[in-house]
């Protein structure tokens, strides 16, 4: 009896160190849904063979609902999450709140001075990498060359607000639905105030004085929506104020547009399969106007570990899979270079092969002109291109994008939008205690 | 003459009913059409749309990049937990207000209503907290009992009104024939109102298993249901609206079978008592 009670004993020892020497951990990640990160979904494969321990489980979400969900459990230390893909607007807010673990200490060959600085400058807070970027992207003019060819013009590499009128005013044929350009104006603080935030730095304008005063009622910014109506009422779609970046996208890809300044992401939609126009765009640098800073903004889909999170060391082993140098290489062998993650690492843009890939230098350089850390011609209390990094951003400038768009459907004046979004973002900001 | 008024107001009130009811169809029958096309096929003009071949791609795309059969369980689990769940309290609790009523069981009414007419983002984190404290994050548990709490109002309303039409004297004779509460309730009531509970119930199935604000803020792999896997498929960069067709029919398609085939019961038990 003894030695059968022993012998169990034993067994259930044995059973137990066995079940610790393949304990697996469970890792959950939440992302957005966009097609790089579905790549990586189907990519796990080689993420489990060097990491046989770790298991990985996907939460994805719309990108709004995503922020949502994301933002309760970090602000609550739910715990929900391992991994989070958050963007450049979030990671400054959150990593100075002390709501990210710090990735400083990631793996030697996850060599972060490969890092492209602009992309790495707007994820590092006092010194401390909070976020690993996983795809990175700015904004550039996409344009028709059969059209411009036609029209006798050519676009020059870095154009100005002046060039873009011009070539839209030739490019523009009503009858035949070809409108000369096509803009986001859909209200948004992520819509048509990430693409007019951008524009107003290459006028001159700017959110905040440098005591976090709104300065709608400046110069700059009635020259930058001027303009901005001026373009679209004469040479943009009609119902233009609906118009987001999946609807310009549908309007680009069935030639209804001479160009579109959008997200270096959509080349490779628009010289895709699903495009008629595909083999007929060029490329250029947003434009400016002379002051030194271009209408592109920066962006970075990136992945972070919450505070909250218990299994640190298994999030960091994927984190360094999944935006190490070694991942571009995989999604190039099983998919060729031009669906590889765009925007992050100088490597990835001195291989020969991926300068091939029609878009790369255009990419590289329009996130290059971006800094996120003095986005203004002047100096502002704020960093952030196409955004201003405050909690508060989200709510007012979702609101001011709601003036600019009536304006652009003709529901109000430009002067009234204006003057209505000075007195909202004043409102907000005193409330806030920016202003005393 | 008369009788051609009563005619052409009859092919009236027909045409424009078959007009209301397409109009209120028509984004779902979009959505089941552009589920069949290329996300390529799917953005064009509608009729450039229509035109384009017919396609499963979408659906195919759909099943292998996630785990439907998991995500409808959750959501049978989910519908029909709550529902039980809510009925149970509710026919108790209507009975009462119905037969027993007291100087305040209309104002009791009215405060129940009043909690669905709060905005539910404004719980959102105190639930939150309450939610990762017990450890119900991510759990059928805890949303079954969100969802029972959250549709509580509208079931012993519905139940109430339907109780109201039963004549209290037949529960009366029950009570005098001898029988328990339990009994009254289960064996007189119950029966009796069964209409108005299948409805309340079938209303109920359909209101939990289209609930998308609580399913998505509580959940994350294991317990979500339906509604998160439609989510998942929307983007604000890029092609998606043919993934997001295919995934919304999968999701959709379960409660519109069961309200087709239950339509008889759930009109009857809706008009129930409404001509006396």
């Amino acid at each position: 009896m003894t030695t059968t009670i022993r012998a169990l004993l034993g067994a259930t020892a044995l059973l137990t160190l066995m079940g610790a020497a393949n304990a697996e951990t469970t890792i959950t990640v939440a992302t957005v849904n966009n097609g790089d990160m579905i790549r990586m979904q189907g990519l796990m494969d080689d993420f489990y063979a060097k990491n046989p321990d770790i298991k990985v489980e996907w939460v994805t979400l719309e990108e709004n609902v995503l922020r949502q969900k994301v933002t309760t459990d970090i602000a609550t230390k739910g715990g929900q999450f391992d991994v989070l893909t958050i963007g450049t607007y979030e990671v400054p807010i959150w990593g100075k709140a002390g709501w990210l673990v710090s990735l400083n200490d990631l793996p030697a060959d996850y060599d972060a001075a490969d890092l492209l600085p602009a992309i790495a400058g707007g994820l590092t807070v006092d010194g401390n990498l909070y976020a690993s970027p996983f795809y990175g992207e700015s904004s550039m003019v996409m344009y028709r060359k059969d059209l411009m060819e036609a029209a006798g013009l050519t676009m020059p590499d870095a154009p100005t607000w002046a060039d873009i009128k011009t070539a839209a005013a030739a490019m523009t044929d009503k009858s035949k639905e070809q409108y000369g350009i096509c803009l986001r104006g859909k209200a948004g603080w992520g819509e048509n105030m990430a693409f007019l935030t951008a524009m107003s730095n290459s006028f001159g304008a700017k959110w905040f004085d440098e005591n976090w005063n709104p300065q709608f009622d400046q110069k700059p910014w009635k020259d930058t929506l001027d303009f901005y109506l001026d373009l679209m009422n004469n040479y943009g779609p009609p119902g233009a104020s609906n118009n987001g970046f999946n609807e310009n996208l549908a309007l680009f890809q069935q030639g209804h547009c001479g160009m579109w300044i959008d997200a270096t992401v959509a080349a490779s939609f628009v010289t895709g399969k699903d495009s008629t126009v595909a083999d007929k765009v060029g490329f250029a640098l947003a434009p400016d106007n002379g002051l030194g800073k271009r209408g592109n903004w920066l962006w970075a889909w990136s992945l972070a570990i919450p505070a909250g999170s218990q299994k640190v060391d298994a999030a960091k082993a994927f984190i360094n899979w999944a935006t190490n140098k070694d991942y571009a290489a995989l999604v190039a062998s099983k998919e060729g270079w031009a669906n590889v993650p765009p925007g992050t690492r100088a490597s990835l843009y001195a291989n020969p092969e991926y300068a091939k890939v029609p878009f790369a230098k255009m990419t590289l350089d329009s996130i290059n002109a971006a800094d996120p850390t003095h986005p203004t011609v002047d100096p502002v209390p704020y960093t952030g291109v196409q955004f201003v990094a405050i909690p508060e951003f989200q709510g007012f400038a979702t609101a001011v994008g709601q003036q600019f768009s009536a304006a652009l459907a003709g529901s109000t004046s430009a002067d009234d939008a204006l003057a209505a979004a000075q007195e909202l973002v004043k409102t907000e900001m005193t409330k806030a205690g920016y202003i005393k | 003459m008369a009788r051609k008024t009563t005619q052409t107001r009859k092919a009236v009130v027909t045409i424009a009913a078959w007009l209301i009811g397409i109009v209120i169809f028509f984004p779902i029958l979009w959505t089941i059409l552009m589920s069949f096309k290329s996300e390529g096929d799917a953005i064009k003009a509608p009729l450039a749309m229509l035109s384009s071949p017919w396609t499963l791609e979408s659906y195919g795309e759909v099943q292998a990049r996630s785990n439907y059969a998991l995500h409808f369980w959750n959501s049978v689990v989910l519908s029909l937990g709550s529902t039980l769940l809510a009925l149970l309290i509710a026919i108790p609790a209507a009975w009462a207000m119905a037969f027993v009523p007291g100087k305040r069981t209309k104002d009791l009414l009215m405060w129940m209503l009043s909690t669905k007419m709060m905005p539910a983002v404004g719980v959102l984190v105190p639930m939150y907290l309450m939610f990762r404290d017990l450890g119900l994050l991510d759990s059928r548990i805890g949303l079954v009992g969100v969802l029972t709490l959250i549709n509580l109002p509208i079931v012993i309303w519905m139940l109430y009104t339907y109780f109201k039409e039963i004549p209290g004297e037949i529960l009366e004779a029950s009570r005098m024939d001898g029988a328990s509460l339990r009994s009254e309730i289960l064996y007189v009531l119950t029966p009796m109102a069964v209409p108005g509970i299948a409805s309340t119930m079938l209303l109920n199935i359909i209101l939990a298993w289209n609930e998308a604000f609580w399913t998505l803020q509580l959940t994350t792999s294991k317990a979500a249901p339906l509604t998160q896997f439609i989510a998942s498929y929307s983007s604000p960069e890029g092609l998606f609206y043919a993934k997001l067709s295919a995934a919304s029919t999968m999701a959709i398609a379960p409660i519109l079978i069961l309200g087709w085939f239950s339509q008889k019961q759930l009109v009857r038990g809706l008009t129930f008592g409404a001509v006396k």
